[in-house]
C-alpha cells in the first residue's frame, strides 16, 4: 500500500527577538553570535502559548486544507521536548480541539529535535499496516535556552502537523530509514528548566555522524543520489550545520534553501524539520522529489524520500496560512518582554 | 481544584460548539439545554451546532488591572465579538497592537492557554481571538 | 397589601474600617437604626440582611444568624434571612423586608446590610467583585468586573458620540455631594483632571471612575403605616418596590449602552403608583461605574438617551438641578461596601424626605428614587419613597 501525506499545516508565533539584543543584556557580541550561528532572528511564544496551543493550531491548519472527518483519525502522535505536562498528553488535548476524538489512540513522543519524524515514521506504520485510516504526526516546541548560554540564541517555538493516510496522496512517502546510537550530546533531567549539552561535541561526534550516516542510509535504500532531489531539508539547531552539511553530502544551496528556516525564527526543535518540509510543500509542484533528515539529540537521525504527487494540485493551500507568510508577520520584542513572557523571571508564588 | 467545572465544557471552550434549538432555530452559546426562546418546545430538540469562529468586535477594552491568570499578558484587549452566527462572545482579543481594536474589526477564533492553577496545577485552554489574517 | 413605612435608618460611616470586624459593622448599623426608630429590641419580629460575599471575603456563611446573635435579637428567635443579588444584595433585603411587613405577617422588621471588604488584598477584593459576572463565561475569558463597564462605556461612546469627560464628570459631581456627607468615604471635592488622570483600569474607564473597595454597614427599621406615628414624627412610605432580571452576561443583552432591567422596573414603579418620572426630582442610583449613573438616569427616564452625560456637565443632576442624583455621594463617593448600598441609599432618601439632610438638603422633594444593580444589570431592584 502506497502511504504518504495526505495534508500539512503549521504554525510559527508571531513574537522575534534579535541576538544583538540577547548579547546586549548578556554583555556578548550578540549580533557576532547570529553571524557565526547564521540567525538573524528566533521566535518567541505568547505567555498563552505552549506545545498544546501549537499543536492545535498547526492541526487545525492541516484539516483546512483538505476534506476529510477528523473522526477518521485512527492515531495521533506529538513529538516534543517541552510538553507542558510531564504526565498527561498534549496529545488527547489535541484530539479533542480538532474533534477527532474519542475513537483514536494517542501518545506523546521525546526525542529531542526528531520527535516529530518519529512520529511520521509510527503513522506511516499504522497506515501502511492497515490499522488506521489517517494518521497525524506533529512536532512542535517552545524549548528553552538557559540565560546567557549560546542556546538562548537559537532555541525558538513552533510545529507543523501532517495528515498521513493512502488516500489522496499529495506527497508520496517512497521509504524512510533511520539511524540510532546512544550518544549524549545534549540532554535535560526530569524537573531541570534549561538542558545542558556538550558544546563543540554537539558537532562531528553528534549532529554530522548521525545525520551523514542516516542520508547516506536513507539514499541507499531508495536507490537515490543528491541530484535526484529537487529540495533537500536537514535539521537545522543553526543556519551553518545544513549548509556544511550539505555541501559535504553533494547537496546545493539551492536545494537546501526554501526548507532552512532556522536563519529566520530560529531553532524549533522538533518543529524543525516538520516546518522545513511544510516550507517546501508550500512550493512544490507535481512530480519534485523532497529528501528529508532530522536528527535529535541522543542520538539519531530520520531520513525520508518523498516524491509530490498531482494530488498536491487539489490541496487548498491557500486555506490556511504559508509559511512565508507566518515568517513575514512578525512583531520584534525587548529582552524584558522576552524574558517575561518566557517565565525567566522569578515571580512570586503562593498567597499574597 | 476547579477540575470537573472546567473539563465538563471542553467542547464549547475548545470548539466553539454551540446548540441551536429544533424547534425555533435560535442559537446559543454555551449550549443549553433548553431554548431562551421557546422553553418547553425545545426540550428533546436542542441540536449541537458548530460556530465559525469567525466574527467582528462589538466592544472592547484594553484592561490593565489584571487578574492573577493574565498577569502576564497586561495591558490585554478583551472584547464582546459578534459571531457571524448572530450571536455575542466574551474573549480576549490577541496579535494585535493595543492601539489597532477597533468597534466593527473582523476577527477569528484561535486556541490559546487561558490560564493554570499555579505551576503544578490544570492547564486551562480556550478560544482568543486575532486579527482575521 | 397595606402601606409600609421606614421609621428608623442607620449607618456606619463607610470607608477602610480597619478597627471594626463584619459584625461589628452590623450591630452598630443595626442599633442605629433601632435607637433612631424609638423601637425596643423586643418588638422586632425579623431580620434581613442584605451581604453579597461574606463567604469569601471573611469565609463567613450564615450571615444573617451572625448579626441576628450578635444584636442581641436572636434571643427572641426571630426569622433572619441573608439575601444576596450582588450589587443589589441590600436592596433585594429592603424588598424582602417591605413583603414582609405590607403582606401583614410582621409589624416592624429591621432591614440591613454590611460587608466587610477590605480584610482580603485588593486584588482578591476585586476577583470576588468579578463574582457578580458571569465566571465562567465572561471571567474566565479575561472580562473583569470593571472590563465589562468600560465594553458598556466604549460602545456608549461609539453610538452617541459622548466625549469621554462627560462620563467622567458623574465622578465630579458625587465627590462635590460626598464632600457634603459625614458618613462618605470621601470628602473631598475632585477636578474633572484627577479623572482622566488617574490610573487605568480598563479603558476607557480609570481609577476614579470606579466605586472603591468599602466596609460598611446601614439599617432600617420598617413598621406597618398604621402603626408608625406610634414611633416618629417623621415616617416615610415606601410606594412601592419593583425588581427585574436580565441575563447573567453582558454578551447575551440584545443591547448594552442600556439595561432592559431597569427600564422594566421603572414601567413596574410607574404602574403601580401612577408616578412618572417627570415629578421626581430626588434619585440615589447604583453608580458602581461612572458610566453606570449615565444608564440609569437614562433607563429612568430622566434624560433621553446619550443625553445624560450632558445633562451631567450642565449640572442637571446637582443638588438644586432637574434632579439631585446620589446626594449621599453616590457609591462612588460615599462607599461601596457591597451589602450595604442598597440600605444606604434608601437612608440617604430617608434623611431627605424628613428634612434631615443639612448642607446636602434637596428642596421641594415630594418622592425619592432608589435604584441598584446586580452584576452588568442582571438584577435590578427600585424603590419609590414618599413623605407619608
Amino acid at each position: 500500500m502506497e502511504v504518504g501525506i495526505v495534508s500539512y499545516g503549521a504554525y510559527i508565533p508571531r513574537y522575534r527577538i534579535a541576538p544583538k539584543e540577547i548579547g546586549r543584556v548578556w554583555g556578548s557580541d550578540g549580533e557576532a553570535m547570529g553571524t557565526n550561528l547564521m540567525i538573524f532572528s528566533k521566535s518567541v511564544p505568547s505567555p498563552d502559548e505552549d506545545v498544546i496551543t501549537i499543536s492545535v493550531a498547526a492541526a487545525r491548519n492541516m484539516l483546512k486544507r483538505c476534506d476529510i472527518d477528523p473522526k477518521d483519525i485512527g492515531a495521533l502522535y506529538v513529538g516534543s521536548e517541552s510538553h507542558p505536562y510531564a504526565v498527561k498528553p498534549t496529545g488527547s488535548i489535541v484530539a479533542e480541539a480538532i474533534e477527532a476524538a474519542p475513537e483514536i489512540t494517542v501518545a506523546d513522543y521525546e526525542f529531542a529535535c526528531k520527535a516529530g519524524t518519529a512520529a511520521i515514521q509510527t503513522c506511516m506504520g499504522l497506515v501502511g499496516s492497515g490499522m488506521v485510516k489517517y494518521g497525524v504526526a506533529i512536532g512542535a516546541d517552545t524549548s528553552q535556552g538557559a540565560p546567557g548560554d549560546a542556546l538562548e540564541y537559537s532555541a525558538s517555538a513552533g510545529g507543523a502537523a501532517f495528515l498521513i493516510g493512502s488516500e489522496k496522496i499529495i506527497a508520496t512517502l517512497n521509504c524512510t530509514y533511520s539511524y540510532t546510537t546512544d550518544t549524549p550530546d545534549f540532554w535535560r533531567r526530569d524537573g531541570q528548566p534549561y538542558p545542558s549539552h556538550g558544546g563543540r561535541f554537539t558537532g562531528e561526534p553528534a549532529y554530522f555522524k548521525h545525520m551523514t550516516a542516516c542520508a547516506l542510509g536513507t539514499m541507499k535504500k531508495a536507490g537515490t543520489k543528491p541530484t535526484d532531489y529537487q529540495y533537500a531539508i536537514f535539521h537545522q539547531p543553526n543556519g551553518k550545520f545544513p549548509s556544511r552539511l550539505a555541501k559535504q553530502l553533494g547537496f546545493t544551496e539551492d536545494q537546501i534553501k526554501t526548507g532552512l528556516l532556522t536563519p529566520y525564527i530560529g531553532n524549533t526543535y522538533s518543529g524543525a524539520v516538520p516546518l522545513g518540509l511544510s516550507a517546501v510543500l508550500d512550493e512544490a509542484k507535481p512530480g519534485d522529489r523532497i529528501f528529508a533528515v532530522a536528527y535529535g539529540s541522543g542520538a539519531g537521525c530520520d531520513g525520508f524520500d518523498i516524491t509530490v504527487t498531482n494530488e498536491i494540485a487539489k490541496l487548498r493551500r491557500e486555506n490556511a496560512p504559508s509559511i512565508k507568510f507566518m515568517m513575514e508577520n512578525n512583531k520584534f520584542i525587548d529582552y524584558a518582554t522576552y524574558a517575561r513572557y518566557r517565565g525567566k523571571i522569578k515571580m512570586k508564588e503562593g498567597g499574597e | 481544584m476547579t477540575i470537573a467545572r472546567f473539563w465538563r465544557e471542553n467542547s464549547p471552550r475548545y470548539n466553539l460548539q454551540a446548540s441551536k434549538c429544533g424547534n425555533c432555530g435560535k442559537i446559543s452559546f454555551p449550549p443549553r439545554t433548553v431554548c431562551p426562546n421557546c422553553h418547553r418546545k425545545s426540550i428533546g430538540k436542542m441540536q449541537e451546532f458548530q460556530l465559525s469562529g469567525k466574527g467582528e468586535v462589538f466592544s472592547f477594552s484594553i484592561v490593565h488591572d489584571a487578574p492573577a491568570q493574565f498577569q502576564k499578558q497586561k495591558p490585554y484587549i478583551v472584547a464582546l465579538i459578534k459571531m457571524d452566527e448572530g450571536i455575542m462572545i466574551t474573549g480576549q482579543i490577541i496579535d494585535c497592537e493595543l492601539d489597532k481594536v477597533e468597534i466593527g474589526m473582523r476577527v477569528w477564533a484561535s486556541f490559546r492557554k487561558l490560564g493554570e492553577e499555579g505551576p503544578g496545577g490544570v492547564i486551562h485552554y480556550g478560544y482568543k481571538f486575532h486579527p482575521e489574517l | 397589601m397595606r402601606e409600609v413605612a421606614i421609621i428608623g435608618i442607620g449607618q456606619t460611616k463607610f470607608g477602610e474600617l480597619w478597627d471594626l470586624s463584619f459584625r461589628e459593622i452590623g450591630i452598630q448599623a443595626g442599633l442605629a437604626a433601632v435607637y433612631d426608630a424609638n423601637v425596643a429590641s423586643e418588638d422586632i419580629e425579623a431580620l434581613y440582611v442584605g451581604n453579597m460575599s461574606a463567604g469569601r471575603f471573611i469565609e463567613q456563611e450564615h450571615v444573617a444568624a451572625l448579626i441576628a446573635d450578635y444584636s442581641g435579637i436572636a434571643r427572641d428567635n426571630i426569622p433572619a434571612t441573608r439575601v444576596e443579588a450582588a450589587g443589589a444584595s441590600g436592596a433585594v433585603a429592603i424588598r424582602q423586608g417591605y413583603f414582609d411587613v405590607a403582606s401583614g405577617l410582621h409589624d416592624i422588621v429591621v432591614v440591613g446590610g454590611a460587608e466587610k471588604m477590605t480584610d482580603v488584598p485588593d486584588a482578591q477584593g476585586a476577583a470576588i467583585q468579578d463574582s457578580a459576572a458571569d465566571q465562567q463565561w465572561e471571567c474566565t475569558f479575561g472580562a473583569t468586573f470593571p472590563a465589562l463597564h468600560a465594553m458598556i462605556a466604549q460602545r456608549y461612546m461609539h453610538d452617541y458620540g459622548v466625549p469621554r469627560e462627560h462620563i467622567a464628570s458623574v465622578s465630579v459631581k458625587n465627590h462635590k455631594h460626598g464632600a457634603l456627607n459625614p458618613k462618605a468615604q470621601f470628602q473631598k471635592e475632585i477636578k474633572l483632571e484627577t479623572v482622566l488622570r488617574s490610573a487605568l483600569v480598563a479603558e476607557p474607564l480609570r481609577m476614579f471612575d470606579c466605586a472603591p473597595l468599602s466596609d460598611g454597614g446601614a439599617a432600617v427599621v420598617m413598621c406597618s403605616m398604621d402603626k408608625a406615628w406610634k414611633y416618629t414624627d417623621s415616617p416615610v412610605k415606601i410606594l412601592a418596590s419593583s425588581q427585574s432580571s436580565d441575563t447573567l452576561a453582558l454578551h447575551h443583552r440584545s443591547t448594552i449602552t442600556s439595561f432592559g432591567a431597569t427600564k422594566a422596573a421603572m414601567r413596574k414603579l410607574t404602574k403601580r403608583t401612577g408616578v412618572d418620572v417627570s415629578q421626581i426630582n430626588l434619585a440615589e442610583v447604583h453608580d458602581n461605574y461612572t458610566i453606570s449613573e449615565l444608564l440609569a438616569l437614562e433607563d429612568i427616564g430622566f434624560f433621553p438617551a446619550g443625553q445624560a452625560g450632558k445633562a451631567t456637565v450642565d449640572g442637571q443632576t446637582q443638588i438644586g438641578g432637574r434632579v439631585a442624583v446620589n446626594t449621599s455621594g453616590g457609591l462612588k463617593a460615599r462607599g461601596d461596601p457591597i451589602g450595604a448600598t442598597g440600605v444606604a441609599q434608601i437612608v440617604e432618601l430617608v434623611t431627605q424626605l424628613r428634612g434631615e439632610a443639612g448642607k446636602r438638603q434637596v428642596s421641594n422633594a415630594k418622592y425619592g428614587l432608589a435604584q441598584s444593580v446586580g452584576g452588568t444589570g442582571s438584577t435590578v431592584v427600585m424603590h419609590l419613597l414618599g413623605v407619608a
